[in-house]
């Protein structure tokens, strides 16, 4: 028997697949499909403090090996969440974390705090990274003094497993890396879409309403393994890989390159079974390779 | 029935014309009570540039046989890619995903109105409607002659107008030409359409002026196919909502047209 579970920052989980952000709604939504307590974990749609009605349509345009998105956020607000939402994810057996996002760092503090207080909540994700709104997301991930103030802020207010969503559209991801460690994150995930567009050339229009998107799937997952390889190696942090992951092979390369786990993402959209597909692939790995656990390759890249 | 993903064996692929056919596939689970106007997502993986799964209304349903059918029209890679399958090929499908039509209550006139490969989800719903004793019509426009397909089968369930662009069949001009829709529509008491969305836009000011309730079924671009990506929205009065979870049907009071 090999074993799959690991820990991140004192935070035990059955094994290192977790399902991000945006690609799989409140859990629920795959219930036909598997038992969503199988996972490690998985992360709930980006909640901010108050609703938000996100992009116009088109929000999505599919390109070679992945697909841009510009959802912008579309979410119920905080409160909704608490109220509606966070009832259905009792019923899971899981670390379910809720990634948080804002325009304003008050935004980011309010809402946190009202997550604190949801004892079934492992973590907080913080998104530091979505490209898709005019205000804020983004802003706040690309440069080390304001990932430090949005971080600072809501560390004061967050006592639990505090995860930050960390944007590859900047120049030294790994130096962010380290300015947000030093604010006392607990383990960084990244990353998250990388700045894009798509037109059309019959109709000489940009696909997207928002013009500009966020790249995610296959073509993103080299970029996505060298921020994991820079930053695992920067920060002492756990690192949480994420970046066009399809199949159980590509996580491999996310744990060699020293991701302590991963996350799935738009893999979801194609598959609804790729999480379960990825973790009994990995299982399958170590067993063939003769490992008694996962953490006998978590960043041990060959070099 | 729930959802579900699994491989489905083509048993039959019937070539209707130079870009349409009739794929038919076998289920290996017990199908039932698949509604109208649902649909699936079908994953392409012999097309190499064809990332995402290509969604279809369900077009048949044969509970005997446990077969499902879709009514393919080819337009890209993928969907091209899909037209040319063989017997025997596996085609991964995730089914049956979204909201349907609904059926009156009481007895009632409906008239169905398809446009192009939109006519996809009508075939099901006519058959429902029939044995559900409604009366049902059915108007059906395409370019030309060639692109009316399944005339036969709709003639089982319904009376069935056509219109073409070029007047090779029925009237000639567009759906919203046709006598059906612009002399008789007060007949009806419920129109269902599916099709372009400037004809199912138009269709619905028809119906909106006449009081006649309406249901459209629309094809917003997706990923996923079960509301986590929310690529798909449409505006309602509600704000924005997922096709692919919330619809594709909504009733036209619904939405912001």
């Amino acid at each position: 028997m090999v074993e799959l579970g690991i820990e991140i920052a004192g935070l035990k989980l059955k094994n290192p697949v977790m399902a991000a952000s945006g690609t799989f709604g409140y859990g629920t939504e795959f219930d036909d499909f598997f038992n969503v307590s199988s996972l490690g974990g998985f992360v709930v749609k980006g909640t901010t403090l108050n609703a938000r009605q996100g992009n116009a349509y088109p929000r999505m345009a599919e390109a070679p090996s992945g697909m841009l998105n510009a959802v912008g956020l579309q979410n119920r607000g905080v409160k909704y969440f608490v109220e509606h939402l966070y009832p259905k994810l009792l019923q899971y057996d899981t670390n379910i974390f809720v990634n948080v996002s804002g325009s304003t760092i008050e935004e980011y503090i309010a809402c946190s705090e009202q997550i604190n207080d949801l004892e079934h909540i492992a973590g907080v994700e913080l998104n530091i990274s979505c490209p898709n709104v005019k205000e804020g997301g983004m802003a706040f991930g690309t440069s080390c003094p304001a990932a430090e103030s949005v971080v600072q802020a809501v560390r004061k207010v967050y006592n639990k497993h505090l995860m930050v969503k960390l944007s590859p559209n900047v120049t030294d991801i790994a130096e962010i890396a380290k300015a947000v460690e030093g604010c006392g994150a607990d383990s960084l995930s990244l990353i998250n879409t990388i700045l894009a567009m798509a037109i059309n050339a019959e109709s000489r229009k940009p696909v997207l309403s928002t013009i500009t998107g966020g790249l995610s799937g296959p073509a993103i997952k080299p970029v996505a393994l060298r921020m994991v390889w820079q930053v695992s190696n920067a920060v002492k942090i756990p690192v949480i890989g994420i970046g066009g992951i399809m199949n159980a092979t590509d996580a491999i390369e996310f744990f060699l390159a020293g991701a302590s786990a991963i996350q799935v993402g738009t893999a979801n959209f194609i598959d609804p079974l790729a999480t379960q597909h990825i973790i009994s692939g990995i299982k399958s790995y170590l067993e063939r390779h003769k490992f008694n656990s996962i953490n006998d390759i978590i960043g041990c890249l060959q070099l | 029935m729930k959802k579900t993903v699994r491989d489905l064996q083509v048993i039959s692929n019937i070539r209707l014309n130079k870009d349409h056919s009739l794929l038919e596939l076998k289920s290996d689970i017990r199908l039932e009570g698949i509604v109208p106007g649902q649909f699936a997502n079908i994953l392409v993986d012999k097309a190499t540039n064809t990332f995402l799964r290509r969604p279809f209304s369900i077009h048949q349903v044969d509970y005997k046989c446990n077969t499902i059918s879709f009514l393919i029209k080819g337009i890209g890679e993928g969907t091209n890619c899909l037209l040319n399958s063989s017997v025997g090929d596996k085609l991964n499908v995730i089914f049956p995903l979204g909201r349907g039509f609904s059926v009156p209550k009481n007895k009632s006139k409906v008239l169905l109105v398809g446009g192009g490969v939109g006519l996809a989800p009508l075939l099901l719903l006519a058959g429902l409607l029939k044995e559900a004793r409604h009366a049902v019509e059915v108007l059906l426009g395409a370019r030309s002659v060639t692109d009316l397909v399944e005339l036969d089968f709709f003639s089982k369930y319904a009376i069935v107008h056509t219109t073409t662009e070029d007047g090779t069949h029925g009237t000639k001009g567009f759906v919203t030409n046709h006598a059906v829709m612009t002399e008789n529509v007060g007949l009806y008491d419920r129109i269902y359409t599916c099709g372009p969305d400037p004809m199912m836009k138009e269709v619905a000011r028809i119906a909106r002026i006449n009081q006649i309730e309406c249901e459209v079924s629309l094809e917003n671009s997706m990923a996923c196919g079960y509301g986590v990506c929310l690529c798909c929205i449409t505006e309602t009065i509600e704000g924005h909502k997922c096709v692919c979870t919330e619809g594709p049907v909504f009733d036209i009071k619904y939405l912001k047209w």
